[in-house]
């Protein structure tokens, strides 16, 4: 059995590939349905209904989207030019912090400037962050992959730090958050009354730039051309590392405006338990949106509406609802599957 | 002795593969001993004792030879290496055959040569009846090659057979009982050596007399590249360059001879722009370049052919289009304010694809599901387009068929004719006296003086390709 290249499909038929991975991943988890004594189709239909059933379901899906729309373009960007960010985690929570910092009544400024200026520091605090890690792989060629995971767990103890420390809201009680942001620096919500904001709206925004971007810039073109095969792009002129550290920016800039969104558009501060994994999940849904960063929006809602869909259905048909990570973690591994068979044919000897 | 000969792309490293279980063949089967061999069982095709030495090798240079040539012999569960009970056959075995080599020795230490004599002894060990040699020669030097020669002779003295590949004519006539001609994936024919000859052989290989390309005298124009006693940082295993001192005129192709890993690899990608010199500088018509990089390099007009154009000269998994602005994409041309202009790009890749006869299915294929002689227009094409006044051609027919050599050699003159000064690197002798105005040998990072065409026998080039006279010549 081995693999042999082919051609590339056309966008129909690539089409066909993620609609069978995710058939295939309802077929492996109907295993683990019956192995809690439910049915599969009652099960999914409560995760469908959970996740789309309802304007509030829905509204609730794409609040959830959001976050991961940001990790996961993040991802995306980096993972093209073939910079393993790891890290989409503790930059979204540097963002959270910047939002907090600025956005607690530092700056008594009216939202239309407060805003942008939070977003910008936001970002660059993010952009920062990845810069290290970038600089320290181009430089010294120490992997990425080690020092944005671990980078994580740094980031999130400094949080701690910070929310037991300068950070902590003396109106608390003693918990450890930060105190809420001024009216000023919160996005509004999309509909009146419900928790979508427009954070939703930038995130869907910002898929379009990073797709105009990768497509149409010369940036673009250099992040593709130094991801497929940097030694060739070097050898063309292409300035290998500084392409790197303009997509390591480019990718920490965006997963911190994850931070800023779910601080500023829908807890209102800051606590540690702000992000229940983004910035990982971000690595899933860019992996099943094939680095595509308009296919990124699709695949968030879809990762997200499995988490509240699964929810949903915990409490009524009482299979755990941790079912949702095996559902997402399969179809990253199915979806992984398919992009091979999407650049590759198999041959049986 | 049987020698299977062909031009680069006849499919010589094919067939031998397919023999020794690596590839799978689409029809037909391959019997060895009267006994039917399973397709792709590398495994079976070594119990039955067939033995292939790789062009390029395949050995663990962190190793000893001993452990590089017990290495899968021994059971995978068995307690330890039995390191006396081979030590033993291999010293018998070197003895017996010529072959010295210490089995203490780390690989990675070993001249190329020695190494090739560990392949041999791994082949040999595994109780080989018929061996393969793939090109066997091309890393040697002529010395090594008159050794290795004498070594195969004792084993058919022994009874052993020898499938022998090559594509020098040379080399089969002195060394073969047998010769079969492959072209382009047929057998185009078989003799017994003794009763045939090198113009009879060379009429099979390439199908009909092929005409060299007609070279018109040069007219020697400016001074266009200068090297000015450059060194280079020495990496790894690779030969560095030692002070060395290099001019290229306009008009002339200037051959660069010599065995192969002798410093070539550093030369090209000094004049590149992908090394930096260490010492000396490096002067373009008369202003001496600093900031050295591949950028500096194209911004000189210098022309870039790379050796190997599947890793270095394209970007596979990108298309026709994307890889034939890679080296422009900044000019006015093809972007500005930093967004590409895919209308200018493609019909770029149009008029290349035009021009230089590429047979592809789209500007926007893959490159890599591009035949190699496609791959190399392209990669001329990109090269060519903005007039060079310097072209570095690294080894630019390498594995390509007949015609696409010819291609090649035509373009490359036409740019001479323009006034472009061309270093063509090749461990192809005859390419390099086919085409050089001037030939240079390098060995061991140091350039011999140049030599006008016709100057140097080749014998007198190729005791300076094995470091012979290279003060005093």
């Amino acid at each position: 059995m081995r693999l042999e290249p082919k051609p590339a499909p056309a966008l129909v038929v690539a089409l066909l590939y993620p609609i069978a991975a995710i058939v295939l991943t309802l077929a492996f988890t109907s295993l683990l349905v019956l192995a809690a004594g439910a049915s599969p189709f009652s099960v999914f239909y409560l995760v469908w209904r959970g996740a789309a059933g309802s304007q509030f379901a829905l509204l609730e899906t794409l609040t959830r989207a959001t976050p991961l729309i940001f990790t996961g373009l993040a991802v995306a960007v980096a993972f093209r030019a073939k910079l393993w960010n790891i890290g989409a985690e503790a930059q979204l929570y540097i963002g959270g912090v910047v939002t907090v910092v600025l956005g607690t009544g530092l700056l008594p400024l009216p939202s239309f400037l407060l805003i942008p200026i939070i977003m910008i520091a936001a970002m660059a605090a993010g952009a920062l962050l990845l810069l290290g890690p970038a600089v320290l792989k181009t430089r010294f060629g120490v992997d990425e992959v080690v020092t944005t995971l671990l980078l994580n767990f740094i980031v999130l103890l400094f949080v701690s730090m910070l929310l037991e420390g300068p950070l902590k809201d003396p109106m608390g009680l003693g918990w450890p958050q930060s105190s809420k942001v001024i009216a000023e620096a919160q996005l509004a919500r999309i509909i009146h009354g419900k928790r979508l904001h427009y954070g939703f709206a930038m995130a869907i925004v910002s898929a379009f730039i990073v797709w105009i971007v990768m497509k149409k810039t010369v940036l673009g073109y250099e992040m593709r051309a130094v991801g497929h095969n940097p030694q060739a792009a070097a050898y063309a002129g292409i300035p290998v590392n500084r392409v790197l550290m303009k997509t390591a920016l480019l990718s920490g800039g965006l997963a911190a405006l994850a931070g800023f969104c779910e601080v500023s558009g829908l807890k209102g501060n800051l606590t540690l338990d702000l992000s229940p994994g983004y910035g990982y999940s971000g690595i899933v849904v860019a992996m099943l949106a094939m680095l595509n960063p308009i296919g990124v929006v699709a695949s968030a809602i879809f990762v997200a509406g499995i988490f509240v869909g699964a929810d949903a259905m915990s409490r009524s048909a009482g299979v755990p609802s941790y079912i949702a990570d095996v559902m997402v973690a399969t179809a990253l591994l199915t979806m992984v599957v398919a992009i091979l068979f999407t650049r590759f044919r198999l041959r049986w000897k | 002795m049987i020698a299977l000969l062909g031009e680069n792309g006849a499919g010589k490293t094919t067939l031998m593969n397919i023999l020794f279980g690596h590839y799978v063949a689409d029809e037909g089967a391959v019997e060895a001993f009267g006994k039917r061999l399973p397709p792709g069982d590398p495994r079976a095709a070594l119990d039955t004792g067939i033995g292939m030495v790789h062009q390029h090798f395949t050995l663990a240079d962190n190793m000893t030879v001993l452990e590089n040539i017990a290495l899968g012999t021994q059971g995978m569960w068995s307690w330890k290496l039995d390191r006396v009970g081979a030590r033993e056959r291999i010293e018998k075995m070197s003895f017996e055959f010529g072959l010295a080599v210490d089995p203490e020795a780390s690989v990675g230490s070993l001249s190329v040569g020695e190494r090739q004599r560990v392949e041999i002894l791994k082949a040999l060990y595994r109780d080989a009846r018929i061996l393969i040699l793939d090109e066997p020669t091309a890393v040697l030097t002529p010395a090594e090659t008159e050794a290795l020669f004498a070594t195969l002779k004792l084993l058919v003295a022994q009874g052993l057979s020898i499938i022998f590949i090559s594509h020098k004519l040379n080399e089969v006539m002195a060394v073969s009982n047998r010769v079969l001609v492959l072209r382009s994936g047929r057998l185009a024919g078989e003799r017994v050596t003794a009763d045939t000859n090198r113009g009879e052989l060379a009429a099979l290989m390439v199908g009909q007399e092929v005409e060299p390309a007609p070279v018109p005298p040069s007219e020697p124009g400016p001074l266009q590249l200068v090297l000015n006693a450059i060194s280079t940082q020495k990496r790894g295993s690779g030969v560095s360059l030692d002070r060395i001192s290099l001019s290229l005129l306009g008009g002339e192709i200037t051959g660069l001879a010599g065995v192969s890993g002798n410093g070539q690899a550093a030369l090209a990608a000094l004049i590149a722009g992908v090394e930096v010199p260490t010492s000396g500088e490096i002067i373009v018509r008369g202003t001496t370049a600093r900031d050295w990089s591949p950028r500096a390099a194209l911004a000189a007009g210098i022309a870039r052919i790379p050796e190997d154009r599947h890793a270095v000269g394209t970007i596979g998994d990108m298309s026709v289009t994307e890889n034939v602005i890679a080296e422009r994409y900044r000019t006015p041309r093809f972007s500005s304010r930093g967004f590409l202009d895919w209308k200018a790009s493609r019909a770029f890749a149009e008029e290349i694809i035009a021009d230089y006869d590429v047979k592809c299915p789209s500007p926007e294929a893959r490159i890599r599901l591009l035949s190699g002689g496609n791959m190399q227009k392209l990669i001329l094409g990109r090269a060519l387009d903005p007039q060079p006044s310097v072209i570095l051609a690294n080894q630019p027919t390498r594995g390509l068929d007949v015609g696409a050599v010819g291609y090649v050699h035509r373009k490359l003159l036409e740019a001479r004719g323009r006034g472009a000064a061309i270093l063509l690197i090749s461990e192809d002798l005859e390419e390099i006296l086919a085409l050089s105005d001037r030939i240079i040998v390098i060995s061991k990072g140091q350039l011999s003086p140049p030599s006008a065409r016709g100057q140097r026998s080749v014998a007198q080039l190729g005791q300076l390709m094995a470091g012979h006279g290279m003060e005093t010549a």
